[in-house]
């Protein structure tokens, strides 16, 4: 096994023996011996650096189903490897903070499996090139993030927020996965570095656009982008540890990464740079715009989240543009945006990690993360205010951290593409620094609010009775490595350029010079037109903070009903009403209706079939010879069929029915299927005694009631299902539409190595069948079980306890 | 519940319990080249089992055999599941079987496959879900 494939197996392995073992280990064991996991991955993950920034790519392939394309290839390369490093380093630091930051009465083995889970899900997703298999780990990243947000389930807001995360997420990795299965009609390849060396072939395709379009409906529902961005807002009910991770450094930068991804092979496309950077802008605008109003501190940074995620994806929207251009020395400025996007995605996740934990340590100690009781903490906790101090101000883009050298290259990008004059930029290009600028000036703002509402002023009286005190050192040292690194990467931004992020740009710019697109970061560049839009955004900032009680009220302009959380809220009770009455006007609870229902498309569907397609071809000399004793079995069939219409007692129907059972399983004897006989004997044993169980939980049967009409139409049915079968019985001899598949059958000894046929296609040709039907009778047990032994108490009507 | 004189019953059902469970485990391991396998195996051992619940109560069989059948049908899946991926480990397609002749002490030369271990589970999942089912509706009231 491969190293890349077992860095993506090892979290899900130990994710599946935690909650199994956690009962041998105790609470105060139980973080540390997971924190081991991302720790070892990320120094394996380290020893990569050199090789890969030497060029050298890594890649796998385990077959998965080959006859589908779809195959198990990992593959690591520059940009792959800036995220997995992220997961994992990350990762290292949240198990860490995690182990201090929860109580040891929470269920922690549910906790760390569900991150585990995800970390091996986000894993395979960045190191997947195989379509199938990606989308396979998205949505598993999907399904993490709604166990972990909904992870204080007693709390109805959990529940919500993880529902409509779920909701969103999936929805647009639906839409993804319809891109991809277009990208695979058109070239007829599931690898993406494939897809990428035949863009030619597939970018003059009808499908190319709806393609593009649907995979950034994926990348922005991941990514929280307008309007997609409610979901994240709502998430933050999660746990911290888990914010800070998932909905701030990792899964919703999975958005980011595909679309960094697929630059090679969209990029220079027009509809791609102006949907992106479009969107990515707007988003910028709207989630710094929004940020400044809230008074949630987590909420805040979850604003400021999807603000920063519309910088980073409208930086790779200008940075595609020099794909129109092809390797130039004139397109070269341009992928610069994209080595801001990289830079600025790492440093989003120290700055943006660090206050996370510090909301998480106030939370904490304080008790609540309400900006308007909040105050005057500077004095309490000196070392909480210095990381919220480094991570606010790097934030907002001031030296000396780093999010002052990215802030200026996305500058720098947005001012070099207003000048530019295709894609009809010449009129609308101008826009584009004037939104960035106004961003940053409400980041500049929030990012005040941060820090000063919190711990400077007075403190409010009702916290003030708490014992406040500096949280224990073991949650400090978590955000005090991200702030750390906040400062080293200012100081130090070229080694990072070098080893980490010139390797990604290959990625994205297969054609292009590595060493022309690494610029050399410099935190001064002299009174340039960045520097003077850095300096107007912090006197502006300052200005519009002193006097925002007076402009405030700008935010009841948008009336409550038309907010998109109203519009999605509205758009779901609707849906669910539409369909509620849709519903309960055909599924009435009558089970003689559903039948009716089930019969008449079968009719409709297999006689249509058989009458369209002329495939009833029936010749009556062709049938073997008729038997006596067949003759025999068959009037025992066709009297207990008869028999049944008159019973009146619903044993008696049992036992007719278990006349017919057994007669067919005499049938099976006859033509020598031993198999199938034993089976049918036993099933219809096992059903009749289950009936019987159930009987004491039904009514007597009542006469029928109904109209003449309703009777002779069920009686009509009835007599075409007949029908339909003996067609199908007689025509399937003649018929002749497939390929025979009776080789398999005499090969069975040398191709599945047994000589029993039936068992060779339940275990082997068609094991895969077998192995979904296993797994749907177990769930189907499980929901019988469910059914019946989780029933709301006596008067109760919610299951759910709530709060 | 009813009391009934059903002496005969428990003496019959001691003997036939015993014939079908070894029925069960041949027809299991009979499968890959005669009638049977897992499906059919888990049945006729299912039905055993469900047979000792009619004929005696619950509480006395829940004492003799302390399993919890929900977990059974999920160690099944689990099996059934796991060879699937273990193929992968040996840079196989998911699936893939494969068998060989051994020569073991005592037994003698055996024909071994991968597939009884993915017909274990089969009919472990079998087993599980059947109990399961008929002792939660019958214990319903």
């Amino acid at each position: 096994m491969s190293i890349e494939f077992a860095i993506i197996i090892l979290p899900i392995l130990v994710a599946a023996l935690v909650p199994i073992f956690h009962r041998y280990l105790s609470k105060n064991v139980i973080g540390w011996v997971v924190l081991f996991i991302p720790l070892c991955l990320f120094i394996i993950l380290t020893t990569y650096i050199p090789r890969i920034s030497n060029g050298e790519t890594f890649s796998n392939t385990y077959e998965w189903i080959p006859s589908l394309n779809i195959n198990i290839t990992t593959y690591i390369d520059g940009l792959s490897l800036i995220f997995s490093l992220l997961i994992t380093g990350i990762g290292t630091l949240v198990v860490f903070y995690s182990i201090f930051y929860l109580s040891k009465k929470e269920s922690l083995h549910h906790f760390y499996c569900y991150l585990l889970l995800f970390m091996g899900a986000m894993l395979g997703v960045v190191f997947s090139d195989n379509l199938m298999v990606l989308y396979a780990f998205w949505e598993l990243t999907s399904v993490s993030s709604f166990l972990l947000i909904a992870f204080w389930h007693h709390r109805k807001g959990s529940r919500a927020g993880a529902r409509k995360s779920m909701i969103i997420t999936v929805s647009g990795g639906i839409a993804m996965l319809a891109g991809f299965l277009m990208l695979y009609a058109m070239s007829g390849t599931m690898s993406i570095r494939e897809l990428i060396s035949n863009v030619q072939l597939i970018s003059e395709h009808s499908l190319f656009i709806p393609a593009l379009l649907l995979i950034l409906l994926g990348a922005f529902t991941k990514s929280a982008q307008f309007p997609f961005y409610i979901w994240l807002p709502d998430a933050m009910e999660a746990p911290t540890p888990v914010s800070a991770y998932l909905h701030s450094a990792t899964m919703v930068k999975a958005g980011i990464y595909l679309v960094a991804r697929f630059t090679p092979l969209f990029g220079g496309e027009m509809t791609w740079f102006w949907v992106i950077t479009g969107v990515g802008l707007f988003t910028l605008f709207w989630g710094s715009f929004n940020a400044v109003r809230q008074t949630d501190l987590k909420a805040l940074l979850a604003f400021s989240t999807v603000s920063q995620l519309g910088l980073i994806m409208s930086l790779l929207g200008i940075g595609s543009v020099a794909f129109y251009f092809g390797y130039a020395d004139e397109s070269l400025i341009y992928t610069q945006a994209t080595f801001a996007a990289l830079f600025h995605l790492i440093n989003h996740s120290t700055f943006k990690g660090a206050l996370f934990m510090m909301v998480g340590i106030v939370d904490h100690e304080v008790g609540t993360r309400d900006i308007r009781r909040l105050g005057g903490l500077m004095s309490f906790m000196p070392v909480t205010f210095t990381i919220a101090l480094i991570g606010s101000f790097s934030m907002a883009g001031l030296p000396p951290f780093n999010g002052f050298l990215s802030k200026e290259m996305f500058f720098t990008a947005a001012l070099s593409i207003s000048t530019l004059d295709i894609f009809s930029l010449d009129s609308l290009g101008v826009l584009i620094p004037v939104v960035a600028w106004i961003a940053s000036v409400f980041t500049f703002i929030y990012c005040l609010i941060i820090v000063l509402r919190t711990f400077t002023g007075k403190v409010k009286p009702d916290i003030k009775e708490r014992d406040l005190h500096e949280a224990p050192f073991g949650m400090l040292i978590s955000p005090l490595i991200l702030v750390g690194l906040v400062i080293l990467i200012f100081f130090f931004p070229n080694i990072l350029g070098r080893y980490i992020l010139k390797p990604a740009m290959t990625s994205v710019y297969p054609n292009f010079s590595a060493d022309e697109m690494t610029p050399n970061i410099v935190a001064w560049h002299g009174f340039i037109p960045e520097l003077w839009m850095t300096i107007g955004v912090i006197i502006f900032g300052i200005v519009l903070y002193k006097t925002l009680k007076y402009w405030k009220r700008v935010y009841n302009l948008i009336p409550q009903r038309l907010t998109l959380n109203s519009i999605y809220e509205g758009f779901f009770a609707k849906s669910e009403d539409i369909s509620g009455n849709l519903t309960n006007r055909y599924m009435n609870g009558n089970l003689t209706n559903y039948f009716v229902y089930i019969y008449a498309f079968f009719v409709l569907i297999v006689a249509g079939y058989f009458i369209s397609s002329d495939a009833f071809v029936w010749n009556p000399l062709s049938g073997s010879k008729v038997d006596h004793y067949e003759l025999i079995l068959v009037f025992v069939v066709m009297f207990a069929s008869v028999a049944l219409l008159f019973a009146k007692k619903r044993v008696t129907t049992v036992l007719i029915n278990g006349v017919i059972g057994y007669s067919v399983a005499f049938f099976f004897v006859t033509f020598r299927a031993p198999d199938l006989a034993l089976t049918q004997l036993v099933v219809e044993s096992v059903t009749t005694a289950l009936f019987l169980i159930c009987f004491k939980f039904l009514p007597e049967i009542k006469p029928e009631t109904s109209t003449k009409v309703w009777k002779i139409s069920k009686s009509a049915i009835s007599i075409l299902v007949g029908a339909t079968v003996t067609i199908v019985g007689l025509a399937v001899v003649n018929y002749d539409k497939f390929p025979t598949i009776a080789t398999y059958f005499e090969d069975a000894y040398e191709l599945a190595g047994g000589k029993n046929i039936v068992n060779t296609i339940l275990g082997d040709f068609r094991a895969f069948d077998t192995m979904l039907e296993v797994v749907v009778l177990f769930i189907a047990g499980l929901g019988v079980y469910a059914l019946i032994k989780l029933k709301a108490n006596k008067g109760g009507t919610d299951v759910e306890k709530s709060e | 519940m009813r009391k009934v004189n059903d002496v005969i019953l428990r003496t019959v059902v001691k003997g036939v319990v015993l014939i079908i469970l070894t029925l069960g485990v041949y027809l299991f391991f009979s499968g890959h080249n005669a009638p049977g396998g897992g499906f059919i195996g888990g049945l006729v051992l299912g039905s055993a089992i469900v047979l000792l619940y009619i004929t005696y109560d619950i509480e006395t069989i829940q004492r003799k055999m302390p399993f919890d059948f929900k977990k059974v049908a999920a160690l099944g899946v689990l099996l059934a599941t796991g060879t699937a991926i273990g193929s992968l480990y040996f840079n196989v397609p998911f699936l893939s079987q494969t068998d060989g002749y051994f020569n073991i002490p005592i037994l003698g030369e055996k024909h071994l496959t991968t597939v009884t271990i993915f017909e274990a589970g089969v009919a472990l999942t079998v087993i599980g879900t059947l109990v399961t089912i008929i002792l939660s509706i019958s214990e319903d009231d």
